[in-house]
């Protein structure tokens, strides 16, 4: 039988606020534990909760970004259940009325045409604390410091059909939350997870199989191995005359399955009702216009503009606006040369990203800046140097040799372009190699590449290769 | 009665509370009473009528983005009755 | 010196003339409280040092011409309100050890204000209860008759205001808790708008019903404590940022003109005839001052006791969560596991009536119940609230019996939830619509206290204090001190 994948991700985003979303307790990641839990964080007694002007803001930067509706009253609900990382008992998170709904956003399909997801809602809500198992005999640690962080939740409708969409659509979902500086999209740190709602059902079948919850997954490769993983199990599973249980599944990925995480108590009953602590959120359409307006170019219309404007490849506009600061690198470069768009695009995208991987550098901490990547490229586009020559500048460079000017002129790498000076050394060659040339003139053409090589072998590179070939091939035929 | 054993049970389990096996006997009997007398409201005809969660007919106030609160994590865990290292402790959790 | 007789406004003038010191007039009360609390158990935490302390600065304020509203006058907290450094336990085991790292934003407003604190007033457990009896650490009994109750769940307050420990307290009230120990003990009770006050230090029952008010014996000082307490708070989402009114000053103003509404279904069967009597009484005596009284109908406020007994437990059994044993409170010894540490930490940390009112509002609002319980008495709360906003259309204030019955003994209803919750039926809808409600003494019945309720629109607590304090003017029911505490 031929299956069909059905998967929906609800993915988790930190928002990158200062403060806590209830309370006035720092963010900041990596601190000792409980340090950065007030007593609203630990939920003491009588405390209550006070909302972070900045996460409404920054919700609906969200959902005006996938052209969603941004809801002038949205409530707070408690979900009740009781964890040790839960200090309340309760998360406070929306149910009922979700600060954003209905959005949408497009990711390529197999075929790499265009492919909508929908997107169910966005709310927010507060982060839990974390458990430490480590070094502790018979207990668990709780440490709270995260707990309150917020939290941007984003459901997908079960739109997705293979793990490579789901994660087309979760690098979609990273790159504009890190467009819109809503938040770090740090997924070591766990600003950026997911959870997948997979199942699977007999292609052509109209209502969904069971579906399992595969819970936090904080890397683009978990997920995909993990949907499969989860996939081939359900298939199997049926094929062989079982059924798919709903439940919680867990990613192990040090065995690269997935497991049950059924626990000895009863199936939870959140018992979600509006948080009495809170009253519900009002904005106003005047609001919601402001936000629009404030609005960064996002990366579909960058990367349509990238390919109308400076006529690019698509897959090279898709790479640089895949995230701001390498779209803005590109720019910047790209205005301060007169050499080709292409040119700046295919030197960001292959030697620089080269050199920023090998050093594990982020593009904003580039060695070389981008006005200096220009001053390279213009001196390729004026023949001062050659692509192969720009290579070793480009090197010396990120050595910090200084600009690409200083180096050519410290290392004497100017190309010769003078006629009679390259006439010089092609004479010298030919003279030196009769044997090849004999072949040459019997019509070996392939070996214009020997004399060639031996030319800038012994200008070091400099000679200019178009001259040196018309020349050779001038001298050869003569 | 209006519940019985096992449904006190699934509640007092879901709202985590032990009870002794004379507690259940007693609370089977007065949440059914309770039970019965909140009943009364059905007989309410709250047709069309929006459901009020709050006496307070406003919006939420919006708090700047701001840190103000200091560590004093160490005052906090006085109430605690087990903590090492900062953490606090509880039986082991299995995940 | 019979300080303990004075209202904190004659107190205030004497500290003012220097006829005593505060040094002086706590101490005094200190040892009225030494000698007596043992007979009432109305406080659970006697704070004398940091009393005598704050007094020593309270007088150096005076002298130096620095003194607040409240300078140097003794009053008593509920121990219900988080206070720094000091025992704060809710009336539970739960917290029989709980020491607060911070104090209550109106715990600061009247330290500020140069109050001193006595100690803590003992209460329901978690504030759930009619009678005191709830408490972990035993009821409090009633000045005006030892063997009955004084009312809950703000009993300790109302016992020691009753008893002359100090001129106020302060209290909560989330179905009644103010009004019903105030007119047991015969004392004055004032809830406010919800919202006017901040919850914040105040160890949650209720989030949409508690709120928190004083307990005095004239209405006078009620207006003097709830000015400093009132305000906004930017700690507390649901605390309103709306000018608060001189209640004092307002006290000056007429009770000409003002519309007083009675509830037709006030009056039913359910009240105590001697009780509807009095308060029958009192109503005339405000006419007479130059009030009108009208009927007015509330059509749906029968309901007001199960919708409470719905929306109360639901939000309850939520806030009541966080106290698992992990960062603070009762923790159970030798867990076997998670599971266990937290349903035995619970299980042995509450008393019964609290377990029985997270289990009931955990039942309300599970799968399959939520909108037959919970929605449903929401919309019911919404009614009821309309049928206030009504009456308040027409009159300016609302004027009925606060409780059925004066003071019942202790043990009477303790095994009768209903009967128990049914003592509330008149306080319960002014919590349900977040209105501003007040009780004052009106007289007695078998040498009983029974009082007066007022309940007034949102943010109109002036109109509650003046009418209170014209009627005090005319009669002195709350001058009348009981036997043993004279």
């Amino acid at each position: 039988m031929s299956w069909e994948v059905v998967i929906g991700l609800e993915i988790h985003t930190q928002l990158a606020t200062k403060s806590k979303i209830f309370s006035a307790a720092s963010t900041a990641y990596g601190a000792e534990p409980n340090t950065q839990a007030c007593l609203v964080d630990l939920g003491y007694p009588g405390v209550l909760p006070v909302l972070n002007k900045e996460v409404v803001h920054m919700a609906a930067m969200f959902g005006l970004s996938v052209n969603a509706t941004v809801a002038q009253r949205s409530v707070f609900a408690r979900k009740n259940y009781f964890y040790p990382d839960l200090p309340k008992g309760y998360q406070i998170s929306q149910f009922e009325l979700p600060i954003v709904e209905h959005g949408e956003l497009f990711i390529a399909d197999a075929e790499g045409n265009d492919k909508r997801i929908g997107i169910t809602r966005a709310h927010l809500e507060e982060d839990a604390g974390k458990s430490i198992h480590e070094g502790l005999d018979k207990s668990s640690g709780i440490d709270l410091n995260r707990a309150g962080t917020p939290l941007l939740e984003i459901v997908s409708e079960p739109d997705i059909r293979s793990a490579k969409e789901a994660v087309a659509y979760m690098r979609k979902i990273h790159t504009i939350v890190r467009y819109l500086g809503i938040s770090d999209g740090n997924m070591q740190e766990g600003s950026f997870r997911c959870d997948a709602n997979v199942s699977v059902r007999p292609k052509g079948q109209e209502e969904f199989g069971t579906r399992a919850e595969i819970k936090n997954l904080n890397s683009f490769r978990f997920v995909e191995k993990a949907i499969n993983f989860e996939v081939e199990r359900q298939i199997e599973l049926i094929e062989d005359g079982g059924e798919v249980v709903q439940e919680t599944r867990l990613y192990d990925s040090d065995k690269d399955e997935t497991r049950s995480m059924r626990s000895k108590e009863e199936a939870n009953d959140y018992r979600y009702f509006p948080d009495p602590d809170l009253l519900p959120v009002e904005i106003t359409a005047e609001y919601i216009e402001s936000v629009r307006a404030e609005l960064p170019e996002l990366p579909d219309a960058k990367q349509q503009r990238f390919v109308a404007e400076y006529e690019l490849r698509k897959d090279d506009a898709a790479i640089l606006t895949s995230s701001r600061p390498a779209a803005d690198y590109f720019e910047a470069a790209a205005a301060a040369t007169d050499a080709k768009a292409q040119l700046v695009a295919n030197w960001v995208v292959g030697d620089l990203s080269g050199a920023l991987n090998r050093d594990g550098l982020n593009i904003a901490d580039s060695k070389i800046s981008a006005v200096d990547l220009a001053g390279l490229l213009t001196r390729i586009q004026d023949n001062t140097i050659s692509g192969k020559i720009a290579k070793q500048v480009f090197e010396a460079m990120w050595d910090g040799e200084g600009s690409a000017d200083d180096v050519i002129e410290a290392r004497g790498l100017k190309q010769i372009t003078d006629t009679s000076a390259i006439e010089e050394v092609v004479d010298r060659v030919i003279e030196a190699n009769p044997g090849q040339v004999a072949e040459y003139k019997a019509g070996k053409d392939k070996l214009i590449g020997f004399f060639v090589g031996k030319v800038m072998q012994e200008t070091r590179g400099k000679a200019n290769p178009g001259q040196v070939n018309q020349i050779l091939k001038a001298k050869l035929s003569g | 009665m209006s519940l019985d054993k096992d449904q006190v049970r699934q509640i007092a389990t879901l709202a985590r509370l032990k009870l002794g096996d004379d507690e259940y006997a007693e609370s089977v009997e007065k949440l059914s009473r309770i039970v019965d007398f909140v009943d009364h409201l059905s007989e309410a005809d709250t047709s069309g009528v929006i459901p009020m969660a709050h006496p307070l007919d406003i919006a939420q106030r919006l708090r700047p983005d701001v840190v103000t609160e200091p560590n004093d994590r160490d005052r906090y865990q006085e109430n605690a009755a087990s903590v090492s290292d900062g953490l606090y402790l509880v039986p082991k959790v299995i995940e | 010196m019979d300080l303990h007789t004075k209202t904190m406004t004659e107190l205030s003038a004497g500290l003012e003339r220097g006829d005593y010191t505060s040094v002086e007039l706590t101490q005094s009360l200190l040892d009225r409280i030494a000698a007596h609390n043992d007979t009432l158990n109305a406080l659970l935490t006697v704070t004398g040092e940091q009393a005598i302390a704050a007094a020593a600065r309270a007088d150096a304020d005076r002298a130096a011409g620095k003194a607040g509203a409240l300078n140097g006058l003794p009053i008593i907290h509920k121990d219900i309100f988080c206070t720094r450094d000091v025992r704060t336990t809710c009336g539970s085991k739960m917290l029989d050890n709980f020491i607060s790292p911070y104090d209550a934003t109106i715990v600061e407003r009247l330290a500020d204000a140069g109050a001193v604190v006595l100690g803590k007033a003992n209460m329901d457990e978690f504030a759930m209860g009619s009678s005191n009896e709830t408490s972990y650490f035993g009821p409090v009994n009633n000045p005006w008759d030892l063997e009955r109750t004084p009312g809950g769940s703000s009993g300790g307050s109302a016992a020691a205001v009753a008893a002359r420990f100090a001129p106020g307290a302060t209290a909560t009230d989330t179905g009644g808790s103010i009004r019903q120990p105030a007119a047991l003990t015969g004392t004055v009770g004032i809830k406010p708008t919800y919202g006017r006050v901040s919850r914040y230090g105040m160890i949650a029952f209720a989030s949409s019903l508690d709120q928190a008010g004083v307990i005095t014996r004239s209405a006078e000082d009620a207006a003097r404590l709830l000015g400093v307490m009132a305000g906004f708070d930017e700690r507390d989402s649901t605390c309103i940022d709306e000018p608060v009114p001189d209640y004092v000053a307002a006290l000056g103003d007429s009770v000409k003109g003002l519309k007083i509404g009675i509830v037709r279904q006030h009056f039913d069967e359910g009240l105590d005839a001697d009780c509807g009597a009095r308060v029958k009484d009192a109503i005339a005596v405000i006419e007479s001052l130059g009030a009108t009284a009208v009927e007015v109908d509330m059509p749906n406020i029968d309901y007001s006791v199960p919708t409470y007994y719905v929306v109360a437990p639901a939000e309850c059994s939520s806030n009541l969560s966080r106290f698992d044993g992990v960062r603070f409170g009762h923790r159970a010894e030798n867990a076997e596991d998670l599971f266990d540490l937290y349903c035995r930490s619970r299980g042995e940390g509450f008393g019964d009536e609290v377990k029985r009112r997270i289990m009931t509002g955990t039942y309300v609002l599970s799968a399959g119940y939520y909108d037959a319980y919970y929605l449903k008495a929401q919309q019911v709360r919404h009614l009821i609230a309309d049928d206030f906003k009504k009456a308040f259309e027409k009159v300016d204030l609302i004027a009925g019996p606060t409780t059925p019955t004066p003071a019942f003994k202790l043990g009477d209803k303790v095994d009768d939830p209903i009967t128990m919750y049914l003592n509330d039926i008149y306080t319960i809808g002014a919590n349900l619509g977040g209105f501003p409600a007040m009780s004052v003494p009106c007289g007695f019945v078998n040498d009983l206290p029974v009082g007066l309720q007022l309940v007034g629109h949102h943010f109109d607590e002036s109109a509650l204090l003046r009418c209170a304090h014209a009627y005090q003017q005319a009669t002195d029911w709350h001058i009348a001190c009981p036997e043993d505490f004279a």
